[in-house]
């Protein structure tokens, strides 16, 4: 449940700062499996980072290419997830490699996992978090472990900003198609 | 291949009453309480019983418990430790996720339910209310004889005339769309999709996902159990009805009003096959009147709203996972009938229901916070299930129409949560288990 709504206006670029923690302590939502990171005007959004299992660095490297080739072959398939925007970081500290996961989406945090153990286990895609230390090896059918995982290695923000703030994916697509018919629309009356 | 003998026959039959009764109890003492149970298990018909003797039987009896009621029956820590969490919180803690807030929070709660004492539900359903009155003093007549056992409250459950059909106060016909569980036999009406897996309603059976994990220790406490989720939900009949007449001039155009609102005319008629006016003989006919979907043939909303109840609580082929999110319910209405011409008369009317599944966080409360409150839903913004999400006259409805979109503003509250909680619907086993000492159990 989103109750932002009010302040939502795409047209005027917006920044929020976030308190330590990741949540507005007099307004914290509750979800099915805690609380609810806040949505910002870069919409919900999750940033894990973890450390990966030592010497697997080139599993991830293969698992870009395969859901790159998963993407590829159906492009909506990660549809559900109503994602803007994925990144996959690994990075060095101290000589040991570590995985950064950041999404931008717009359905809210323990949706967003459940959907993707589904996903995955659908899909037959291993999850490259298989590869990250401390990650529950029941996943496939233990749900809240995997969310559980997910919200212990959350870094939330301090600080996001959206220049068209709130707005959802969908929202933009259509936009876009909107465009798209009255480009259609005007070449036809030509 | 499912055990019927040893599942309560709720979960997988409804019987044929007009009538029934729920009552609630707490145990002072586990001695107490497995005294009660020991008694009314001889009562408790499994599936398999129920549908030998359906046409000779008068009455149907299913007993369940809270995580607290589990405890006061003696179940040891590390066993009532392996249920899952949001079971044992209970419904009460999770009010505001469940979007139980303002009116419906449970301190307005009624009848000692949002109470810790809440310990068990048995639940009746008698054919006629002669069987009912006989039931509840036979029921009455054993809680007197078990020390420590207290009623907390009870609930009198009335069908609501016209009787020859299910419906709720409002109006609209039930019962319309419900999953039909692999294994039972049961062929799905057309458009109700396949038989989902039995593990997605009764425990320790493969579910959607594959084969059964986590379930609740001992395995004899869990297994063909299942969970039970209990909304005592108010109608406002009276507000319903005012609110059909503000926006529509003339009876058909209220009507179409109250079928907007839920997707169907209260025929039972689905939007998407008659979106221009009520044809009853499609409602009544199963072969029919659930043969439809969203994507190809309502993908806009035009004929059955985004945001309508039945478009929420069952998105169909517009939603992920949807095997993974289906609800068995079951319950019946209770409180007076208001006549159609009758004033709101003030007096408390509804439904009392049960949502059975086997995960209560992955279906019940997924459905409750994600379909039904979320105000993003379809990218509607501003708007909650117009029938049971939490309204308190902010927010809005939209009707799409061609060429200008119809948008209610201000929707008052049809529903208000009288009162609510989590229940373990344990296998007919299990019942025995619970009721016997657990020095005196073997194995």
């Amino acid at each position: 449940m989103s109750d932002a709504l009010d302040q939502e206006d795409w047209s005027k670029p917006a920044a929020m700062a976030i308190p330590e923690g990741g949540y507005f302590k007099e307004k914290v939502e509750q979800g099915r499996y805690g609380p609810v990171f806040p949505k910002s005007p870069a919409c919900y959004g999750f940033t894990i980072i973890a450390k990966i299992i030592p010497g697997r660095e080139e599993v991830f490297y293969e698992y870009g290419r395969t859901l790159e080739r998963a993407v590829a072959g159906q492009p909506d398939c990660l549809a559900i997830l109503e994602l803007h925007y994925l990144r996959w970081v690994l990075f060095p500290i101290k000589g040991e490699t570590y995985f950064m996961y950041q999404g931008i989406f717009d359905t809210d945090f323990d949706k967003y996992t459940e959907d993707a153990v589904s996903l995955f286990t659908k899909l037959g895609i291993r999850t490259v978090f298989e590869n990250l230390e401390g990650f529950p090896t029941d996943w496939q059918t233990n749900a809240p472990a995997f969310i559980k995982f997910v919200r212990d290695h959350q870094c939330p923000s301090f600080l996001e900003y959206g220049e068209y703030p709130y707005v959802s994916a969908d929202e933009i697509k259509k936009a876009l198609k909107l465009k798209a018919a009255f480009s259609s629309m005007l070449d036809q009356m030509q | 291949m499912l055990e019927f003998e040893d599942i309560q026959h709720i979960l997988l039959t409804r019987a044929p009453a007009l009538t029934g009764r729920y009552e609630f109890l707490s145990f002072r003492n586990a001695a107490g309480g497995r005294a009660w149970l020991s008694a009314i298990l001889e009562t408790v018909q499994s599936a398999a019983a129920m549908q030998a003797s359906v046409d000779q039987n008068k009455r149907w009896v299913t007993v369940a418990f809270t995580w607290n009621g589990l405890r006061a029956l003696g179940v040891d820590e590390a066993s009532l430790a392996t249920f899952p969490e949001e079971f044992r919180q209970g419904m009460v803690a999770r009010a505001e996720m469940l979007g139980d807030t303002g009116e419906n929070h449970p301190d307005n709660w009624v009848d000692g339910l949002a109470s810790p004492d809440l310990h068990a539900i048995a639940i009746l359903f008698a054919r006629d209310g002669t069987e009912r009155q006989r039931c509840q003093a036979e029921h009455a007549k054993l809680v007197a004889q078990c020390a420590g056992v207290e009623l907390l409250s009870t609930l009198d459950l009335e069908a609501t005339p016209p009787y020859d059909y299910a419906h709720d106060h409002f109006g609209y016909r039930d019962r319309l769309s419900q999953p039909v569980i692999d294994g039972t036999g049961e062929v799905p009406t057309p458009g109700s999709g396949a038989p989902l897996k039995p593990g997605e309603f009764i425990l320790g059976y493969p579910d959607e996902a594959g084969p059964p994990a986590n379930l609740p220790q001992p395995e004899i406490l869990s297994r063909n159990g299942s969970y039970m989720a209990y909304r005592r939900l108010e109608e406002h009949v009276g507000r319903f009805r005012d609110f059909l007449r503000q926006h529509g001039q003339t009876p058909e155009e209220q009507e179409l009003i109250a079928a907007k609102l839920m997707g169907r005319w209260r025929s039972g008629a689905p939007l998407v096959l008659a979106p221009d006016r009520d044809d009853p003989a499609l409602g009544a006919d199963p072969q029919r009147n659930n043969d439809f979907n969203y994507k190809q043939m309502d993908p806009h909303g035009y004929a059955v709203p985004l945001g309508s109840h039945m478009r929420r609580l069952n998105p169909r082929d517009t939603a992920a996972n949807m095997n993974r999110r289906r609800l068995i319910r079951r319950g019946a209405t209770y409180g007076p009938h208001l006549p159609e011409d009758a004033a709101e008369d003030g007096l408390e009317r509804g439904i009392a229901a049960f949502i059975v599944c086997a995960s209560l966080i992955r279906q019940f409360e997924f459905a409750q916070n994600v379909w039904v409150n979320d105000r993003t839903f379809h990218e509607l913004g501003n708007e909650r299930d117009p029938i049971i999400g939490t309204q308190d006259g902010t927010l809005e409805y939209k009707i799409p129409r061609r060429p200008i979109r119809k948008k209610i503003a201000g929707l008052p509250a049809f529903t208000t949560v009288r009162g609510g909680a989590y229940f373990f619907l344990p296998g007919i086993k299990a019942l025995r288990y619970l009721a016997t000492p657990s020095d005196a159990r073997q194995g």
